[in-house]
């Protein structure tokens, strides 16, 4: 008796322990580190973390950094655009392929391909095709438009529509991986009965396939969120932040106060900054999710 | 970006500095541990002037162990990290700068006094040098060379394509070299588009159009009065002047490319320091045959210093102390600064070596550098990471943008003030 319930008791503690160095690889390393952060923002620290507090005193001078600033506003016009044509363009090639196309397996595999890459070389490649005078610009006029300008990643107020054409490129492969998973999750029968009633297709992905979609878009959305905010390596491989600070964004911002700048406290200030977007992001779909659950 | 091939040398010469050691240690008393040395010297002359060091350090009965790391930033996070972590280097690569000022102050360094004293630093370092290695009477670091940002290069094909027939000697024939580049529809200036490039090209107009004095009391004293004055404003107007002759593929450019530019005659001059000479070098042009270069375009431009230290983590390991002891002493041995600086680009840090053998260019920066009061600091010197950033941001956000010079005047007051 006393054994069959002790090997139960085993049986039943069995994954907790297969999940214990995760949770504490979690909690430790990130749920650690970000405390530590947080500590640090109200600290004086410059090339070592030190223990003389100054209360919001770095976030004062984040908020007065124009730096900073602008690289918020780049950050906001960035996500929004990314995001939305992300998906956009990956649920039309979604669509696209679902259409039971000949040769969908190359078709998925060359638009899944970029997301493989890593953009530090693929964001080199990018910056010499848009360079004014070689690359884009210069193809177009050798094939008969002598007057085309293209010169977007060394104009002030453009520079960030390269990054994020580029980025899209990469990432619209991903989305489309994914939506075309869960299009294909979907019950052959409704089309079906679509056909039978004359819905026109535009209708039926409009008003009952993307509805059914959600969970999927909401996990897109999700992953697309997050890669948004933490935008680094493509500014850093394309532009630099530049022309000047014009394309300057708020992770190049902390990497570079964290190390160049020596000044671990501004940039652990700008880390929690950094935070409270993902976290407005995330609360809404935990809530949900649990709710859901509980349900 | 750690190229394995350093890793494989690193071994290697590792492995037979150790066979060397211990034939060494028969005939030394003193024990000498291993020297685990972090430095960023990783492009073609930069490792083979490094080699050079850990050749001489061996010679000398060390036992030089390399860490190479890709890109200064990175390679002094990584010695930071490991000090803090409590498994120091022996030595770490800085900047004659203040990037190391914290280290000092926290007391993670030893100091090489006895070194310092017996070798008669004070004597044959240059005073901008040794104001950033010794603190509070002590000395933290051992430096290596004096790099020059500020040089004017030009190309001599490009200037006989404009029709200049002499080197500019001041401001003016600068301007108007640079004029007469444009009409010929050259590249005036071949300018590398990035933060820190700019920052050089201020830094000549604030020496060369603001002079010694105003240098210093804007970088040094960060005196709000001067910063706001009109004689800087000059400054900013001659180093937004500069702007209205690069290309229009210079945004981001590498300092290398622009470089490249000057090589192939497409391009005038460039502003930039004396590792340029490296690429010179590589496309087989020859100082005052193919290209100029101008230290500066007064009789008395300050000659602003900038290179590389070493600072030794604080360790009470007798042996450990007895390496970074003979790691101070071999660096400033005199026949190490005269090959390891031509191999460099830079000039020696000690002003009594015979440096007859170097090239032009760089015999034209020792002669300067004989002139006390031509010694100046680069920003850094003076200037906290931190400050320097903030002012770099600031530059090229003017550079690059409408800002108006009063705004710009105003941003560097506010970034300098505390």
């Amino acid at each position: 008796m006393q054994t069959k319930s002790l090997t139960r008791k085993i049986k039943s503690l069995t994954p907790f322990a297969a999940l214990l160095p995760m949770a504490l690889v979690s909690l430790v390393a990130y749920l650690g580190a970000t405390l530590w952060s947080i500590r640090v923002s109200f600290s004086n620290s410059r090339t070592m973390p030190t223990d003389t507090f100054v209360g919001m005193a770095q976030y004062a001078k984040l908020f007065d950094n124009e730096r900073w600033l602008l690289s918020i506003e780049n950050i906001a016009i960035y996500t929004v655009l990314f995001i939305l044509v992300s998906m956009v363009l990956g649920f039309l090639l979604a669509v696209f392929i679902d259409q039971k196309v000949t040769a969908e397996g190359v078709l998925r595999t060359v638009f899944l391909y970029p997301y493989a890459m890593s953009f530090v070389a693929t964001g080199l490649i990018w910056q010499w095709m848009l360079t004014p005078g070689i690359g884009i610009e210069y193809a177009v006029r050798q094939m008969g438009f002598p007057d085309f300008v293209f010169d977007w990643i060394i104009d002030q107020d453009k520079v960030i529509y390269t990054i994020v054409i580029a980025t899209v490129w990469q990432t619209a492969g991903l989305v489309m991986a994914l939506i075309l998973a869960a299009l294909r999750g979907i019950d052959e029968e409704i089309w079906k009965a679509a056909r039978l009633d004359g819905i026109p297709v535009w209708r039926v992905y409009v008003s009952i396939v993307i509805p059914m979609l959600a969970p999927a878009i909401a996990t897109v959305f999700l992953l697309l969120s997050t890669t948004a905010i933490k935008l680094f390596d493509s500014v850093v491989a394309m532009t630099q932040g530049g022309p000047g600070t014009a394309s300057e964004v708020p992770a190049k911002f902390i990497m570079d106060h964290l190390f160049g700048r020596a000044n671990i406290a501004l940039a652990s200030a700008g880390a929690v900054m950094l935070l409270v977007p993902v976290i407005a992001i995330l609360a809404p779909y935990i809530y949900a999710r649990s709710r859901r659950a509980h349900q | 970006m750690f190229k394995p091939t350093h890793a494989l040398l690193a071994f290697c010469l590792a492995s037979f500095a150790t066979s060397l050691a211990a034939q060494a240690q028969v005939a030394k008393p003193l024990p000498v541990e291993k020297a685990e040395i972090i430095h960023w010297w990783t492009s073609n002359s930069e490792s083979a002037a490094a080699k050079l060091m850990a050749d001489a350090y061996r010679k000398a009965g060390g036992i030089w162990v390399d860490t190479a790391v890709a890109g200064a930033d990175q390679a002094r996070a990584v010695a930071i990290n490991r000090i803090v972590g409590g498994n120091p280097p022996t030595a770490a690569q800085f900047n004659t700068t203040k990037q190391f000022l914290d280290l000092i102050e926290q007391g993670m360094l030893n100091n090489v006094d006895e070194v310092a004293k017996s070798e008669g630093w004070e004597k044959i370092l240059p005073e901008p040098v040794l104001n950033v290695i010794r603190i509070k009477g002590h000395y933290y670091a051992v430096p290596v060379n004096i790099h020059m940002q500020t040089w004017l290069w030009y190309s001599k094909t490009a200037f006989k394509k404009a029709g200049i027939a002499k080197e500019p000697a001041t401001v003016d024939e600068m301007f108007a070299a640079l004029d007469k580049l444009k009409a010929a529809g050259l590249i005036p200036l071949a300018h590398g588009g990035q933060a820190w490039q700019e920052t050089i090209v201020f830094q000549a107009m604030l020496a060369n159009v603001g002079g010694k004095d105003l240098y210093l009391s804007v970088i040094r004293d960060r005196d709000q009065k001067a910063i706001h004055s009109d004689a800087f404003k000059k400054v900013l107007l001659a180093f937004k002047r500069m702007q209205t002759y690069v290309d229009a593929g210079s945004p981001g450019r590498n300092w290398n490319d622009a470089t490249a530019l000057l090589i192939s005659g497409k391009a005038g001059m460039q502003i930039m320091g004396d590792w340029v000479k490296g690429e010179f070098a590589a496309a087989k042009q020859v100082a005052g045959k193919d290209f100029g270069c101008v230290a500066g375009l007064t009789p008395n431009s300050p000659y602003l210093i900038q290179g590389d230290a070493f600072v030794f983590p604080r360790t009470s390991n007798p042996a450990t102390v007895n390496a970074q002891k003979l790691l101070a002493k071999v660096v400033l041995t005199p026949s190490t600064q005269l090959e390891f600086n031509k191999l460099k680009g830079s000039i020696p840090i000690r002003s009594d070596v015979d440096t007859s053998t170097m090239d032009i260019c760089a015999q034209a920066g020792v002669a300067i550098m004989k002139d006390k009061s031509r010694q100046v600091g680069i920003s850094e010197i003076f200037l906290t990471p931190d400050q320097n950033g903030a002012l770099q941001d600031i530059l090229t956000a003017y550079w690059n943008t409408r800002m108006p010079v009063e705004k710009a005047q105003k941003s560097i007051a506010s970034a300098l003030k505390d």
